[in-house]
């Protein structure tokens, strides 16, 4: 069976005084229906530029290189013109934003919004499309659905306008659901019900789920397949399991070592040293290696994704010694 | 949303009660054009038959300020409520589009801002003698959009860069859609405060040109026309003067409390 989205070679580039700077640069991925892939990875990484890039929707003056390739189901997203581009998204591709304060239009009730994506990509009379979204707002498990139809988003909690939000990327029914950061601006007790209801909607719906995400822990349990990402390109790419069990990259490793547990010793937590460089600054071997306590002479030269485990990928030239 | 603040409930009543009078008035009283007898009834001072007294053509002044207050009200809503939405909708494709469209559209906003409007005014009505009505709506409209569409604009431009305008994009909506579905909800509150605003200056503007003899001619009766007829008996028949005078000032003020009524109500850094 074919993956239902494939990315191949997705470069984005944006004109600068002093040349194209490429903020996602050569990422290629593929899903499958009924699956979830997180991308991981910090602020600066391209993980949402990727996102966004799927719905050709690079910000102003940013542009998808020639040879980027995006294919969900039979279309090839980056050969439709505008027009067509315009029914995928929110018609095959459904999206999902991270701050559900701001993603909603403060002037529209909750109903007239999911009415509105109903009516965006379906013909039906007002009075079908507000059933249909009263319907949504139960599907997503809104409490007493039918208040929460006339109310406005500053009425609602950060957790059910998220719900609202998800309820609006769901209503042309989509084969893709794209989340972009959906828990990161809610509370920690809402975040794992948001989480449970996305993979609750996926196993039901049979979609295909792209979680975007800079927290590994929203991870855990929740993606099959997990593609870190950093400065621009994906570094590492395992399903979960296997990324939990064996992490392959030193930043992958990394990550793992700056996030607090509950068990295990207590000692220090070790941060990565550095940031993210900016993208006019990257190295021109790995862009890893001026935080990579693991460097050595090969880190000069760029390394491509090598297999360092069952099903995984890791961008690094340690893993170019090992035999495969 | 004006009614909840002291000074909109008392511009709207004022409002309310000028309008009363500009509706129902000219129905009530004698023709405003209507003659007496040109030696017993001319200058009479305010007093019983005539309300507000009558003029030197022995003319009802209290019919005759109603037919105007009609005039100046009527003219300024419709001249009011065509710049506004000619102002918003120039505003709203510059501000949704940006780039080139936004740039030639504003500096071309530029330009005209700095042609002032009482010179384009007075050059149309002095070429143009005995201007209908409607066409001087036209006018009063097609030079008075101009501040509404800067405003319209900067609103625009800012809540395109709301993440709720990503989210519509993401969902699949075009710009047209993202213009008028999305981000014209979110300006009606400004545009409505530029529209009563505006009604102000079109009827101060009508009042002011009537009264230099350009836009409405006798013996159609308008404020500033009344005003400006009356000046020679200023001295011996003052209420000739005074009671369209008063009319205009209570008319703007009344518009202008409503309006600002309206700014504090909708404005949510003053709530």
């Amino acid at each position: 069976m074919t993956p239902l989205l494939e990315v191949r070679d997705l470069r984005v580039g944006f004109p600068t005084g002093r040349g194209a700077i490429h903020p996602v640069d050569g990422v290629s991925f593929t899903l499958d229906r009924g699956r979830t892939l997180a991308v991981v990875g910090e602020s600066g990484s391209g993980k949402s530029l990727t996102a966004l890039a799927l719905l050709r929707l690079v910000p102003s003056p940013g542009v998808i290189e020639p040879g980027s390739m995006v294919r969900l189901g039979d279309q090839v997203l980056t050969e439709l013109d505008e027009r067509a581009m315009r029914a995928v998204r929110g018609g095959r591709i459904g999206m999902v934003f991270q701050d559900p304060m701001t993603s909603l239009n403060p002037v529209f009730t909750a109903g007239d919004q999911i009415a509105e994506a109903v009516r965006a990509h379906r013909k039906v009379t007002a009075r079908e499309a507000r059933d249909r979204a009263l319907a949504l707002l139960e599907e997503v498990g809104m409490p007493a659905p039918e208040r929460r139809l006339d109310e406005y988003p500053h009425q609602l909690s950060g957790g059910m306008r998220q719900r609202v939000m998800i309820a609006i990327a769901l209503a042309a029914e989509p084969e893709l659901l794209i989340a972009d950061e959906p828990t990161t601006a809610l509370d920690v007790t809402v975040q794992a019900q948001i989480l449970e209801l996305l993979d609750a909607l996926r196993a039901k719906r049979g979609m295909a789920v792209l979680l975007i995400t800079h927290d590994l822990g929203v991870v855990a349990g929740r993606a099959d397949d997990v593609a870190v990402m950093y400065a621009g390109q994906i570094v590492e790419s395992a399903p979960t399991a296997q990324l939990f069990a064996a992490p392959a990259h030193p930043y992958t490793q990394g990550l793992f070592a700056s996030i607090p547990t509950l068990h295990g010793e207590r000692g220090r937590l070790t941060p990565i040293p550095g940031v993210v460089p900016p993208p006019d600054q990257w190295p021109s071997g790995c862009r890893f290696a001026p935080r990579c306590a693991f460097r050595f002479e090969k880190s000069s030269e760029p390394p491509p994704l090598l297999p360092a485990g069952p099903g995984q990928l890791a961008r690094c030239w340690l893993h170019a010694e090992q035999p495969a | 949303m004006a009614w909840s603040k002291p000074v909109g409930r008392a511009g709207l009543l004022l409002l309310g009660a000028l309008a009363l009078v500009a509706v129902f008035g000219p129905m009530a009283l004698p023709d405003p054009a209507a003659q007496g007898d040109l030696l017993a009834e001319s200058l009479r001072p305010p007093g019983e038959g005539h309300l507000f007294g009558t003029d030197q053509l022995s003319r009802d002044v209290f019919s005759r300020v109603a037919s105007g207050l009609r005039l100046s009200l009527t003219l300024g809503v419709l001249a009011a409520m065509l710049a506004v939405t000619l102002g918003t909708l120039i505003g709203l494709v510059a501000g949704t589009w940006g780039g080139a469209i936004d740039a030639v559209l504003m500096r071309l906003v530029d330009a005209l801002l700095a042609i002032p409007r009482l010179f384009v005014l007075l050059l149309a009505l002095a070429v143009w003698d005995r201007i209908p009505l409607p066409a001087l709506v036209l006018l009063l409209g097609l030079t008075g959009w101009y501040g509404t569409s800067r405003l319209v604009r900067g609103e625009a431009r800012r809540l395109h860069r709301e993440e709720f305008v990503r989210a519509a994009e993401a969902l699949g909506s075009g710009r047209w859609r993202i213009a008028f579905r999305h981000l014209l909800p979110n300006v009606a509150g400004p545009v409505l405060v530029a529209a009563t605003l505006g009604i102000g200056d079109v009827m101060l503007l009508e009042a002011g040109l009537s009264f230099l003899g350009l836009g409405v001619r006798p013996p159609t009766p308008s404020l500033g026309g009344m005003i400006q007829e009356s000046r020679s008996v200023f001295a011996t028949a003052p209420w000739t003067s005074i009671f369209p005078g008063v009319a205009i000032v209570l008319a703007v003020l009344a518009v202008n409390l409503v309006g600002d009524a309206l700014r504090e109500a909708l404005d949510p850094r003053s709530a």
